[in-house]
């Protein structure tokens, strides 16, 4: 199970997926830069990842509480979700997201 | 929880100068329980805290979601848990200075500590404790190129004074409470208002965006649902805000300044200027004393780093009461510390108002 991830510099990395896991703390665990200074609790949208619009159908959609915390991140695009509220199944091996601005740590 | 018995803290007057034992950076829970501990020991503290509230991350990020690892507190919310800080903290009265931060320290000739805050304020203590956590909440920027040049002139994220903006065109970017409530204040100061966000949904009070949405529709502001594109003019005077709508394409609307409100997130600081030793944006400490690089200078809770750190309250908490004996030997330096319990010694009991 792999994801893509093209992180804030345009540079593209490919990463183990675990099923389960959020797609934030795979990108987190990698060490590549992101900030999600919140841990995953849908409280900070400092996680925030542009989806491949060829993806943006498959995953499961945003709720309310989600969609409400994406109006805090800085440059939200129709293809905007936070990377902690994605969960990592089978169904997701391949997706390809590019970390936003706002999302790099300090 | 019993509301009416959670005092509101004690505000010093910005622009003053104090003095005190201890003056803590950072009015999170751990800053909040070191006001207690340090207490027990008679060692008096203020408070700084950039935010306007007490309670750090608890506050600002989740004052509504339970926190389950709290000893004694099966659950308990974010605010909740600072309401009953402040509550077990009351006792000691603890001086807070919110809605500035802490930005420089010096040594006095006394070997004391002095820290200036960004609103003039000067505390000068004998010792101080770093609980600065994740670092200082600052504003969320837009992400448009070259805003820098224009902060303080003609963009903001907070309002400090509602004339400034008097007879302007007025750009307010955000769907929260913050932006619909600064929009409705200043329509009627503005020349103009307009109100941009990116989706027809808010995340503010149901009043608030009815209120909004009539005021849009007698016509006493504008709201625009479109996304920010540029800003416009020769920096830093603004004279339009570049959007992309999907309905209506792009356009600029014309602006001489622009309030954006997308929340706040944590930055380490003005904390990296005070020439401590840093390990990856966080404080080193040792694990008997918390102290510093430089003595008398303490760091506790997120901001530390020593070998097996675990960023949780509880070792937060922990780490004051060890903070504490080692600040009690520089405020009392002729004084001898005996160890004793809240539940049988009257000394203790006394101080928190119980014997
Ligand atoms: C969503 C979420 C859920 C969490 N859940 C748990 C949990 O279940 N259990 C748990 O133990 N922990 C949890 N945590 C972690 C916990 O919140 C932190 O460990 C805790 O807040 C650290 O407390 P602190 O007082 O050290 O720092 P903080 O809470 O970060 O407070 C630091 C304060 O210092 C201020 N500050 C910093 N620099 C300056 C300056 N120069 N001038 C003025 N003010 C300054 C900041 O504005 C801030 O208010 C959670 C965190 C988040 C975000
Ligand atoms: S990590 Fe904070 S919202 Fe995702």
């Amino acid at each position: 199970m792999k994801i893509r991830v093209t992180d804030q510099t345009g540079k593209e990395h490919e990463l183990e997926g675990i099923e389960g896991w959020r797609v934030m703390e795979i990108i987190r665990d990698w060490g590549l830069p992101i900030k999600a200074e919140c841990g995953g609790a849908c409280s900070c949208a400092t996680c925030h990842v542009y989806v491949d619009e060829d993806w943006m159908d498959r995953l499961v959609p945003a709720t309310d509480e989600e969609l409400e915390m994406l109006d805090t991140a800085p440059a939200v695009e129709d293809n905007s979700r936070l990377s902690c509220q994605i969960l990592m199944s089978e169904a997701l091996d391949g997706l390809h997201v590019t970390l936003a601005p706002g999302s790099e740590p300090d | 929880m019993e509301n009416a018995r959670i005092a509101a803290p004690v505000q010093a007057e910005p622009g003053g100068e104090y003095r005190t034992d201890a003056v803590i950076v950072g009015a999170g829970p751990v800053g909040l329980f070191a006001v207690f501990e340090l207490g027990l020991l008679d060692i008096k503290a203020h408070l700084i805290d950039v935010l306007e509230v007490p309670g750090g991350q608890c506050a600002e990020l989740y004052p509504e979601k339970p926190i389950y690892d709290i000893p004694a507190l099966p659950v308990v919310t974010g605010q909740e848990l600072t309401d009953r800080l402040m509550q077990q903290i009351a006792p000691f009265d603890p001086v807070f200075h919110l809605g500035q931060t802490a930005e420089a320290i010096a040594k006095t000739d006394e070997g004391r500590w002095r820290v200036t805050t960004s609103a003039g304020t000067v505390v000068d203590a004998r010792v101080i404790v770093i609980a600065a956590g994740g670092g200082s909440f600052t504003p969320k920027k837009p992400a448009l190129e070259g805003i820098e040049a224009y902060e303080g002139t003609s963009v903001f994220y907070a309002v400090r004074k509602m004339d400034a903006f008097r007879g302007k065109r007025l750009v307010i970017a955000g769907g929260g409470d913050s932006a619909l409530d600064w929009a409705l204040n200043l329509k009627d100061v503005a020349e103009r208002v307009t109100l941009v966000h990116h989706r027809d949904g808010f995340r503010a009070a149901p009043d608030s965006v009815n209120k909004m949405r009539s005021a849009v529709a007698a016509g006493e502001m504008d709201l625009k649902i479109a996304k920010l594109q540029s800003l416009e003019g020769a920096a830093p005077q603004l004279t339009g805000v570049g959007v992309a709508s999907k309905e209506t394409g792009d356009e600029t609307i014309p602006a001489d300044a622009m309030l954006a409100f997308y929340g706040l997130t944590m930055k380490l600081g003005p904390v990296a200027n005070f020439g401590l030793n840093l390990h990856e944006n966080l404080i080193p400490v040792d694990t008997e004393k918390f102290e510093t690089s430089e003595p008398s200078i303490f760091a506790v809770g997120d901001i530390n780093w020593y070998p097996g750190k675990l960023k949780l309250i509880l070792s937060g908490f922990h780490e004051t009461a060890l903070m504490a004996q080692a600040a009690f030997r520089y405020v009392y330096p002729d004084a001898k510390l005996r160890f004793q319990y809240t539940t049988s010694s009257t000394n203790l009991q006394q101080k928190l108002g119980v014997a």
